[in-house]
């Protein structure tokens, strides 16, 4: 069972953070298939935060195909992200270690390379949406 | 709505039903004393003890002070203390209306106050009805009941007069909003409109009667001087004492108003003898001979007073008719309230 | 979809002043809807007039499809949870609920007892004697337990210490879970309501500026920064909310329903506070700023 919390500044809607919390608790392992995810009610008495929310967060990863809602039960997680990306992200952060490297060798400092990565993906997203 | 209403009207009704019934108790115990005082004739007045006496003005007092104490600590708060904590927007948003939680409210307190009052006036009424108009063979007596003194404090009209208090307390409270101005108010206004109606409207409730009678010792209340050497008045009342005597004036032979002739100072006793020097408003039950000749002239002379007075036996007829009255502008009062409270408050 | 609260042309004049004028809203059942202003902005006066506490100097208003507190059924679907959350302090909580359940038809005793319960509230306490967290609490049952349809809160929480207002705000939010419930909560603190609240409208200066789902407005509202222009030479599809000049750079905050595409601009998206900010200095200053518009 994961806990979920809610960072009022983020700029991102709650119900995609709470979608976000899911998705990196199946990336790291804390949430298994088959795992039963909170009740509404259980997040609802938490958080404060209204039932809607949760309600459009869960819809939301069934949309993803992640959990699937058994009414009367509850949301179960019906897929696994750990196996697929897992390997992959260990030479990721390989070559990410060199690109920075290599940005620092050509004297960007810490937030001249937050500004180049996020400008980029970005532009990015915005080509692929 | 009965149960929340009876909860807020328990302690003040508590307090007012234990008062009443303790008055009651005194009232028994004593007047069973009272009516065995006047089986045996000849006037009651005297065989009374001083606290016998004091009981009746006690008496008194308490119904006098009875309606109004209704009006400011029952009426005046009764809606003013919801305003003024901001419980009227809990208790508003139940589902009851406005109107409903008013009537009950109302309904409840009126009924508790009537009730009250009618069983301490019943009691009292009838404790002391040996005794009003009871005179002394000396000196001193009680007023009768048609009197202002007593009229007020006897019969039924107390019951209307606490209705009346009672509407202008809760309105004065719901139109000022807060309990204690709302109280001092009503009694002000309380005070003005009992001052009034005996003064300018009571003798009109029903037609006065217009009776001359002529001045004898049967008839003389007293003779009064303004001063030493000033003109001479004199007050008179019929054989029948329970009158309420409107005015009082002397008439000459031609049916108009006039002074007493100045020769009747000579006639009378003057100061060193048995009767008190006749200065300001004394009664003076004169000695008998020179009394009698004084009068038998004054009579030859064409001289007789003119009473203007309500006849004791109109006693339940004004009770009535100001009962009427004040259960009038009660409505009329709470009607104001009813009003203000549907479209002015918030 | 039915509105639960729907006003039209909605005025009240105290004396000279309107405390509320011209407000026409229609917000929409089933949401947990944010009235938020700052203080003397007519969000008092407008929810006193939807619970029928207040009559209408102009225009109408209706809750739950009928005008309010006519008879009891109309005061059944509405609850009320005045500022200042009012109790009889002379009464217990017990007494409280004994006073929901003969002054309800619709009560129910079940949920009351089992909500004191958990809240941990002494029946025989006197509300006198309650703390500000426990009266709001108290109050809150109150306007639950007599399951209306539509549950208005006025500032409910802006006199509780943090605590105290995390839990009133749970404890509203499990019953929106429950029941089928609508809410209106008004208050001057933004970050109150972002939690909770899926529907919005802000209130200023006895008007409404803005009406609508907080996701849409936050998702239609961007912030544009770049060199210094004119808010004229913005496309006709933008409605430009505010701006900012400096010698060299301009901000605007703009609404609009298609995508920014002018590379020129850096787009930001506004966090809820800063929508509701934005909102309210404009109509501060309305002198400065292009003509608002009020969305629904």
């Amino acid at each position: 069972m994961i806990d979920f919390w809610l960072d009022t500044k983020s700029g991102l809607s709650p119900y995609l953070q709470l979608a976000q919390q899911v998705r990196h608790a199946l990336r790291l392992g804390v949430l298994r298939e088959g795992d039963q995810l909170p009740t509404v009610k259980d997040v609802v008495a938490t958080l404060a935060i209204n039932p809607n929310t949760v309600l459009k967060a869960y819809r939301e990863l069934e949309h993803q195909g992640l959990v699937s809602a058994r009414p009367g039960v509850g949301t179960f997680v019906t897929r696994s992200l750990v196996d697929g990306s897992f390997a992959a992200q260990a030479t990721l952060r390989k070559d990410l270690q060199r690109w920075l490297a290599k940005a620092r060798l050509a004297g960007l400092d810490e937030e001249s390379i937050e500004a180049l990565f996020a400008s980029t993906f970005r532009d990015e997203q915005g080509v692929v949406a | 709505m009965t149960w929340l209403a009876w909860r807020q009207l328990r302690f003040q009704a508590l307090a007012a039903y234990v008062a009443v019934v303790a008055a009651a108790v005194v009232l028994a115990v004593t007047g069973k004393r009272i009516v065995a005082l006047a089986e045996p004739a000849g006037a009651i007045f005297d065989r009374l003890t001083a606290s016998d006496r004091t009981l009746f003005w006690s008496g008194l007092i308490v119904m006098a002070v009875l309606p109004a104490l209704l009006g400011a600590f029952w009426g005046a708060p009764l809606v003013a203390r919801e305003l003024e904590h901001g419980t009227h927007r809990l208790v508003w948003v139940q589902s009851v209306t406005r109107m409903r939680w008013f009537g009950v409210k109302v309904g409840l307190t009126v009924l508790g106050a009537a009730l009250a009052v009618s069983a301490l006036t019943w009691a009292v009424t009838r404790w002391a009805n040996p005794l009003d108009g009871a005179t002394s063979a000396t000196h001193g007596g009680f007023p009768s009941r048609l009197t202002p003194v007593s009229f007020a404090m006897r019969g039924i009209v107390p019951v209307s007069y606490a209705v009346f208090a009672l509407a202008l307390g809760i309105t004065l409270g719901i139109v000022l909003r807060r309990s204690v101005p709302a109280m001092a108010l009503t009694l002000l206004l309380y005070v003005a409109v009992q001052v009034a109606v005996p003064l300018w409207v009571r003798p009109h409730l029903a037609a006065p009667v217009d009776q001359s009678v002529t001045i004898s010792r049967a008839t003389l209340d007293g003779i009064s001087s303004s001063g030493p050497g000033g003109p001479l008045t004199v007050s008179a009342h019929r054989a029948d004492r329970g009158d309420w005597i409107l005015s009082n004036r002397t008439v000459d032979a031609s049916g108009r108003v006039a002074a007493l002739p100045s020769w009747l100072s000579t006639c009378l006793p003057g100061p060193g003898a048995e009767a008190p020097p006749v200065s300001g408003q004394t009664r003076v039950p004169a000695p008998v001979n020179s009394l009698d000749s004084c009068f038998a002239r004054l009579a030859s002379e064409g001289y007789r007073q003119e009473i203007v007075y309500q006849p004791a036996d109109r006693f339940w007829t004004l009770q009535w008719r100001e009962s009427g009255l004040y259960l009038g502008l009660a409505a009329v009062v709470g009607g104001v309230g009813l009003w203000w409270l549907r479209e002015r408050v918030s | 979809m039915t509105a639960v609260l729907r006003t039209n042309g909605l005025g009240k004049r105290y004396r000279r002043r309107w405390a509320l004028s011209d407000c026409t809203l229609s917000i929409p059942e089933g949401r947990v809807t944010g009235l938020v202003g700052p203080n003397g902005a007519g969000k008092t006066t407008l929810l006193n007039l939807a619970v029928g506490m207040l009559k209408p100097t102009a225009g109408t208003v209706e809750v739950c499809g009928g005008p309010p507190a006519v008879a009891a059924a109309a005061l059944a679907r509405v609850g009320f949870v005045a500022q200042e959350t009012p109790t009889y302090a002379g009464l217990t909580v017990a007494e409280h609920l004994r006073l929901g359940a003969r002054l309800n038809p619709g009560w129910d005793d079940v949920v009351a007892t089992s909500r004191i319960a958990r809240l941990g509230l002494d029946p025989k306490q006197k509300a006198g004697r309650l703390s500000g967290g426990q009266r709001a609490q108290l109050a809150l049952t109150l306007g639950l337990a007599k399951r209306p349809e539509l549950l208005i809160l006025d500032e409910p929480v802006s006199s509780l210490d943090p605590l105290a207002r995390r839990e009133f705000l749970q404890v509203l939010m499990e019953a929106v879970g429950e029941q089928e419930l609508s809410v209106v909560l008004s208050s001057h603190v933004v970050s109150d309501l972002e939690r909770v609240c899926d529907h919005l409208v802000v209130l200023v200066d006895s008007g409404v500026r803005v009406e609508g789902d907080v996701e849409t407005l936050l998702d239609t509202h961007h912030r544009l920064t770049g060199l210094r222009r004119d808010s004229r030479s913005l496309p006709a599809d933008q409605t430009v909310v505010s701006d900012r000049h400096t010698d060299r750079q301009s901000t605007f905050v703009v609404r609009t329903e298609s995508p920014i595409l002018d590379p020129a601009w850096s787009v930001s998206r506004l966090g809820l506070e800063d929508l509701v900010l934005t909102y309210m200095e404009q109509a501060a200053a309305p002198e400065a700023a292009q003509a608002l518009e009020v969305v629904r």
